[in-house]
């Protein structure tokens, strides 16, 4: 114990100059500058708004920039107010977008209103509009509001039947989900603005997925079947028509055809009757002799009988003479 | 030297217990809290709200703070059988606020006290709510007209079926009956909802059997449509078919028929003036056209053509 008296004092007697009281009041003075300094300025981010609050009290929100404060007395509290915010539900992803393992379904699996399940993922972007109400009317909003929008989408699908979740009620979910979320957000007054609700992948549970991609084959071989019986239908009936058109143009071709012919003959006639009225007989005559002249000739075989001679006919021999008739024809050929 | 260092011992000591004593009677009280200042554990004014600089008593009073926030709750999840007899498992969370700061602290001391009852009386009431309706009033919160939802089976008719109560209506239910009980703690409930719904693990069973039927029953009604459909149209093309067939005929047969008639028309008009040389005219005509060199002819002489043959004068 002496010893260590004993060191004290010859310590003390190493020491260097004591500097003057001036100047270590000086020191001082600088040391406190230098603190006060320190917890008197704050920089707020661009995308920010800092509360601040005295002896705990809210004072002021001060906006991005290097800002000044009471030391010691007054805190900050940095709220990214600009910057929009993200929550997924069903599912994770990093900052480059790729999907994180996991499974997630215990956010995604939901009722619909025929008592069916579906697994809906959705993100929901939204805004600190309010930093005051965020920090100071809730606890944890971000937590509470996480909740919220699962009961809110879970209300939006438990009215809708699973066919219409999974195909066309995407869009109305979305609208619905966003502005109910909002009125909620309002009535709790959390200083949240919901910016988009987005409904990602919407798809029956798992084991009962292929019976879904089943009907869509149905609805294809249904298609298919209908088409099919159109190409036929398209394939047959306009040939059909242009076919009933060409009977018709071909009837109308031979009802010209007839009645021209009918009044060509029938002026003919008028005109050879006019001149056969004017000398009957020998016109008659001579129409008779013209055409025998033009006939006989042609004639193959010729019997001429005497009009005396009796039955004669019986002795012709008939057959002899059609024989001949041929082999003069082969003959002549 | 030994007196002196004890001396100084001694003064530090006494500015330091000073200094403690009084920054013990300074406080500052948070924007959101509210506190409640007690003396030997018991309290004493009236809760301090206002945020900001406040003093007490120091080391005899002690300061209770509690969030003058909203907080939430959040319900384990729960199985609980429906009124229709479906297990499910509910998971919920509540909206509340330390109302009655001072009734508060007398009646569950801290916030996790309040927690700890709060989540007893609204485990209960949504319990007995659950167990109150049937599934579909948890479920959905309104009655839908038929318009309005695309349906493709008879199990999603369902959705038309009118409810007693709807989710919303049964929350509020939960609510109401939760604020009652909890006002007695200084609790003041603003909110209750349904978080998540699902079926427990057998009954999810059932109903993901009962899904793929129903699709598979979908999928046999596309097939059969289509059939049917593409029956229909092959129909309609044999009947367009003979219509147009047909009428062609019956078109076509008129107009000749007409035409026949007017060309017998025709014909018996100009040879009705003169049938005697009509009939010789065609007579003529027809000899011409059917003598030819197969024919033979026998001719007598005697006829008017071969009359001049036997004889001279």
């Amino acid at each position: 114990m002496k010893e260590a008296v004993i060191n004290i004092s010859r310590l003390t007697q190493l020491r260097v100059p004591r500097p003057s009281r001036q100047q270590a009041q000086r020191a001082l003075i600088v040391l406190a500058v230098i603190l006060l300094a320190w917890g008197m300025f704050y920089q707020v981010g661009p995308d920010e708004a800092g509360l601040v609050q005295r002896f705990g009290r809210f004072v002021r929100t001060g906006g991005p920039g290097l800002r000044v404060k009471l030391p010691a007395v007054e805190t900050v509290t940095k709220i990214p107010v600009q910057r929009q915010l993200r929550q997924q539900f069903g599912f994770r992803s990093d900052s480059n977008g790729a999907r994180l393992s996991g499974d997630y379904s215990v956010e995604s699996t939901m009722l619909t209103g025929d008592l069916n399940v579906v697994v809906v993922e959705w993100i929901v972007q939204y805004r600190i509009a309010d930093p005051y109400a965020y920090l100071f009317k809730v606890r944890d909003a971000d937590r509470l509001f996480s909740d919220m929008t699962e009961a809110v989408m879970r209300q939006a699908v438990g009215d809708r039947t699973v066919t219409e979740v999974v195909t066309v009620g995407r869009p109305d979910i979305e609208a619905t989900v966003q502005q109910q979320l909002q009125a909620m957000v309002d009535q709790y007054q959390m200083g949240l603005r919901v910016q988009q609700v987005v409904l990602q992948d919407v798809n029956p549970p798992p084991p009962v997925k292929p019976s879904w991609d089943q009907v869509n084959q149905a609805q294809q071989q249904r298609d298919r079947l209908i088409n099919e019986a159109r190409t036929e239908y398209n394939k047959v009936i306009p040939l059909a028509r242009g076919q009933a058109e060409q009977a018709i143009l071909s009837a109308d071709a031979y009802a010209l055809d007839r009645v021209n012919r009918a009044s060509g003959d029938a002026a003919r006639f008028d005109e050879q009757q006019a001149a056969y009225r004017k000398a009957p007989e020998i016109t008659r005559r001579r129409l008779y002799l013209e055409t025998m002249n033009r006939v006989l000739p042609r004639v193959g075989g010729k019997v001429i009988i005497d009009k005396d001679a009796k039955s004669v006919v019986p002795l012709l021999p008939l057959d002899r003479l059609t024989q001949a008739l041929a082999a003069g024809k082969a003959g002549g050929k | 030297m030994r007196r002196r260092l004890l001396l100084l011992a001694l003064q530090v000591a006494a500015v330091v217990a000073v200094i403690y004593i009084i920054q013990d009677g300074i406080h500052y009280l948070n924007e959101p809290d509210q506190v409640i200042i007690t003396q030997f554990g018991e309290p004493v004014r009236a809760p301090i709200t206002t945020p900001g600089l406040y003093f007490d008593l120091p080391i005899i009073q002690s300061e209770n703070t509690f969030d003058k926030r909203a907080l939430e709750y959040q319900s384990q999840p729960t199985q609980v059988p429906t009124k229709d007899k479906r297990y499910i498992n509910v998971t919920a969370f509540a909206l509340w606020r330390i109302a009655d700061p001072l009734k508060f602290f007398q009646r569950v001391q801290d916030q996790s006290g309040g927690q700890a009852r709060l989540a007893d009386i609204l485990d209960g009431e949504i319990r007995s709510a659950v167990a109150r309706y049937n599934l579909i009033d948890l479920v959905r919160t309104t009655n839908r007209n038929r318009q309005d939802v695309a349906i493709q089976t008879e199990g999603e008719s369902v959705i038309l079926q009118s409810l007693e109560k709807g989710r919303r209506n049964l929350e509020l239910e939960v609510l109401a009956r939760a604020s009652g009980r909890a006002a007695d703690l200084g609790i003041s409930v603003l909110d209750v909802r349904f978080r998540r719904m699902t079926y427990v693990e057998d009954v999810q069973k059932e109903v993901y059997a009962r899904m793929i039927a129903e699709r598979q029953q979908i999928a046999q009604q596309f097939v059969s449509e289509g059939q049917g459909e593409a029956a229909r149209i092959s129909g309609e093309r044999d009947r367009d078919l003979a219509k147009i067939q047909s009428e062609a005929y019956r078109s076509a047969e008129t107009m000749r028929g007409k035409a026949d008639a007017e060309a017998t028309r025709i014909y018996g008009e100009a040879n009705g003036r003169d049938p005697d040389f009509y009939t010789f005219v065609k007579s003529l005509d027809i000899y011409e056209r059917s003598l030819d060199a197969n024919t033979i002819m026998i001719l007598d002489s005697g006829s008017d053509l071969l009359k001049y043959l036997g004889k001279t004068k």
